[in-house]
């Protein structure tokens, strides 16, 4: 689809020749890159208009549904500042911020250790233990939540921020652990054996040669499992029950359920405050998250 | 001396024995103290856990219910979930055996033991094939020794053990509990401590295979769960796949903001997205049936996702807001492959004369439908259990008359969503979750076969 080429390559040159000689009129050529933009501004507005409209309804006067424009005539930062007085939601924040933390921190350990021992040392168990991996890694969240609920109520452990941390790292490990080993299986074995040669035990050769070169793969599990808690509802509507232990999600999901008509807009003020980091977070960061999904795919 | 050791041992058995009886004892007799206090230290804790725990009298009637320690009683538990329900005396209420607790320790006792038979199995072949390697005139080796050797070989083991153990209580532990009260009654009719709950063979899978009422529900639902799942999957897929190619042409101005712009769905979190539309979709206030009113393209409100006579018209709506959310991640995705597309590939194609259309058909679209196949088989699965989507847009509405407990746009996921929170069917809600599991697993098992991820194992 590409029509224009490098001046200097010759074949490119005959090639562009001989386009020009099919479509001789530039006009057409204008037209065509006219519609192609209008497309793309089509699709620009479906994309923008919706996101467009929470951030101005954030800003809208009144607190009703029917109040939300896209851009408010008189504009207004109330619901940001009751958002922070008259709801928790500064504490919501901050446990999601807890939990993510945690999550993000114990995701990358434990997957990068399984990962490398995975890929490069053949042990007894070595091969049971990665079928096991796939076949949980298939099992839905869900099956194991509600059997989570109940052992943790069983044990105690129910409405506890960190209880739901160990919970997600735990299920995001297989596949995690799946990621790491597909990783390290791609790095060039002769770097270990040469360390290995010169004496090096096998932690030395893990935290000084593979988890420098492993970067681009622990950044992908960072930045998806810091970001997954603040999106995250099943689990926490499970597992967190009293009133100051709410994460972001639960509290945004109860605003918009329980006082649907009047605090339409503190819940829009509330959305736009949790999107915003993630989006930049996430279009800052593109490259290693499709690099990094696109690896998880190609491993099965 | 080697002679001398094979007239004087016993025969290869006799330790084996030895050690399946007291665990550490067929050491011993090999004449490996170290090892013999090693496996016996594994033999002591069981015996002591369990007489500590329990209450074991001489002379006294025993009952695993209330003599056992935590294996006997555990295990007890497990098989009978329970014998004694709560009960109003005069003394006022008695305390009842709660099933549901009872299976967990069970099942957790249950899981000990297996780790434990590890120990036990490795003592009897340790022991049994070291007096076999010595009666055959092998050298004795020592216990510390034999220790060294084995813990060279142990990093692996010691690095994946925290991975390991969390999984095995936080992943596997729930999974066998999830499978187990598939075969119970616990359900809200049958809540401990106040009811005891019973094992029940398949029962509850009868129930939604003949009773005609949940069947009718789990067929419908799980069509429109395959629809939606195909769907999605195709419409994200061709989108995101149109506008690469639209934004890989070289006549596109600042295409690295265009692409930005296009990313933002994927950027912003899910459930906001999801909330935003089910605002705007909202039938009484939202913005959107109201502009169609003022434009006079409809006489009245149209209420999106509540209005039982239209439920095609909700399906409709939620597979449009998905495209919405789905398509940049397919975008980024083929525009990253469009990039390694070599240009030679289109300069060969149009010396031989090939349009525009041909290149894209017999070029492109072949390497990237190459690359992106098994992404599009992850794609479908998460389509299969897209909660997100449903849950917030839709909560699975309009309501269904024929569905037992689900709406017309309820997924398999959301539907059990709604059983076991909302309706407290954790029995019919475990069944379903087997089910979705044999569904999903089926698809990726054909799909890893396929993978080169299998074969490297």
């Amino acid at each position: 689809m590409s029509t224009q080429q490098a001046p200097t390559a010759d074949p490119a040159r005959r090639a562009r020749d001989a386009r020009r000689r099919r479509h001789t009129a530039p006009r057409g050529e204008r037209i065509a890159a006219a519609f192609l933009h209008l497309e793309l501004l089509v699709v620009a507005v479906i994309v923008v208009f919706p996101l467009m409209w929470i951030v101005g309804a954030s800003f809208s006067p009144g607190t009703g549904l029917a109040n939300a424009s896209p851009i408010p005539a008189d504009a207004t930062v109330e619901h940001y500042v009751s958002l922070f007085t008259e709801t928790d939601y500064g504490r919501w924040y901050l446990n999601s911020l807890y939990v993510a933390t945690l999550n993000m921190i114990g995701s990358v350990v434990l997957s990068a250790l399984c990962g490398y021992v995975f890929s490069r040392i053949r042990f007894r168990g070595r091969k049971a233990g990665l079928l096991g991996i796939l076949i949980l890694q298939m099992f839905p969240t869900f099956l194991t939540a509600i059997a989570v609920y109940m052992l943790f109520l069983n044990f105690g452990l129910l409405d506890s921020l960190t209880g739901l941390a160990l919970v997600s790292i735990a299920a995001a490990l297989p596949y995690n652990t799946w990621l790491m080993k597909g990783y390290t299986d791609e790095l060039p074995a002769s770097l270990d054996e040469a360390a290995a040669i010169d004496g090096a035990s096998r932690w030395t050769v893990f935290v000084k040669i593979i988890l420098p070169l492993m970067r681009p793969m622990l950044t992908f599990v960072a930045i998806t499992q810091f970001t997954m808690p603040w999106m995250d509802f099943i689990l926490p509507a499970l597992l967190l029950q009293s009133p100051e232990k709410q994460t972001v999600a639960l509290g945004l999901f109860a605003m918009i359920e329980d006082v649907y008509q009047n605090a339409f807009t503190t819940f829009a003020a509330g959305a736009v405050i949790l999107a915003v980091p993630i989006t930049i977070l996430y279009i800052v960061l593109q490259r290693y998250l499709v690099t990094g999904a696109s690896a998880g795919a190609e491993k099965g | 001396m080697s002679t001398a050791q094979q007239s004087s041992g016993p025969p290869a058995p006799v330790p084996g024995i030895a050690s399946a009886l007291v665990w550490g004892f067929g050491q011993l007799i090999n004449r490996q103290a170290g090892k013999a206090a090693f496996f016996f230290a594994f033999f002591a804790a069981l015996i002591g856990w369990e007489m500590g725990t329990g209450n074991y009298y001489a002379g006294m009637e025993f009952t695993p219910r209330s003599n056992g320690g935590f294996f006997v009683r555990g295990l007890w538990g497990l098989f009978t979930l329970g014998t004694q329900p709560r009960q109003m005396t005069v003394t006022g209420l008695t305390e009842g055996d709660n099933s549901i607790v009872l299976m967990a320790n069970g099942l957790i006792s249950l899981l000990t033991l297996a780790l434990l038979a590890i120990v036990w199995i490795w003592s009897i072949r340790d022991a049994h094939s070291y007096r076999r390697r010595l009666n055959a005139g092998a050298a004795p080796e020592t216990s510390r020794a034999y220790f060294r050797r084995i813990w060279d070989g142990a990093f692996a083991y010691i690095v994946l053990s925290p991975g390991l153990i969390l999984i095995v209580f936080m992943s596997v532990l729930p999974v066998l509990f999830g499978i187990l009260v598939a075969f119970t009654d616990y359900n809200r009719d049958n809540l401990p401590p106040k009811n005891l709950v019973h094992w029940v063979g398949f029962e509850n899978f009868a129930t939604i295979f003949a009773v005609p009422s949940w069947t009718a529900t789990f067929i419908g639902v799980l069509g429109w769960t395959f629809v939606w799942a195909i769907i999605a999957t195709a419409t994200t897929y061709a989108a995101g796949f149109l506008q690469a190619v639209l934004l890989a042409n070289k006549k596109v101005r600042f295409p690295r903001v265009w692409r930005s712009v296009f990313l933002l769905p994927w950027a912003v979190p899910g459930i906001v997205s999801a909330l935003v539309f089910r605002s705007m979709f909202n039938g009484q206030f939202g913005p959107v049936s109201q502009w169609l009113v003022d434009m006079g393209i409809t006489d009245e409100r149209v209420y999106w996702f509540t209005d039982p006579s239209h439920p095609n018209l909700a399906r409709a709506v939620a597979l449009l807001v998905n495209l919405w959310l789905g398509f940049p991640f397919f975008m980024a995705l083929v525009g990253g492959v469009l990039t390694n597309i070599p240009d030679s590939y289109y300069e060969a194609a149009r010396m031989d004369g090939a349009g525009p259309l041909q290149q894209l058909r017999h070029i492109t679209l072949p390497v990237v439908h190459k690359t992106v196949a098994p992404l599009l088989i992850l794609a479908f699965v998460s389509n299969f259990n897209n909660f997100g989507v449903i849950y917030f847009l839709t909560q699975g509405g309009p309501d269904n008359a024929d569905y037992r407990f689900a709406g017309s746009t309820d997924l398999l996921i959301t539907w059990l969503f709604n059983l076991t929170l909302d309706n407290r069917l954790y029995n019919i809600g475990a069944v379903m979750s087997m089910l979705i599991f044999v569904i999903v697993g089926t698809i990726s098992v054909v799909n890893l076969n396929r993978s080169k991820a299998i074969r490297e194992l």
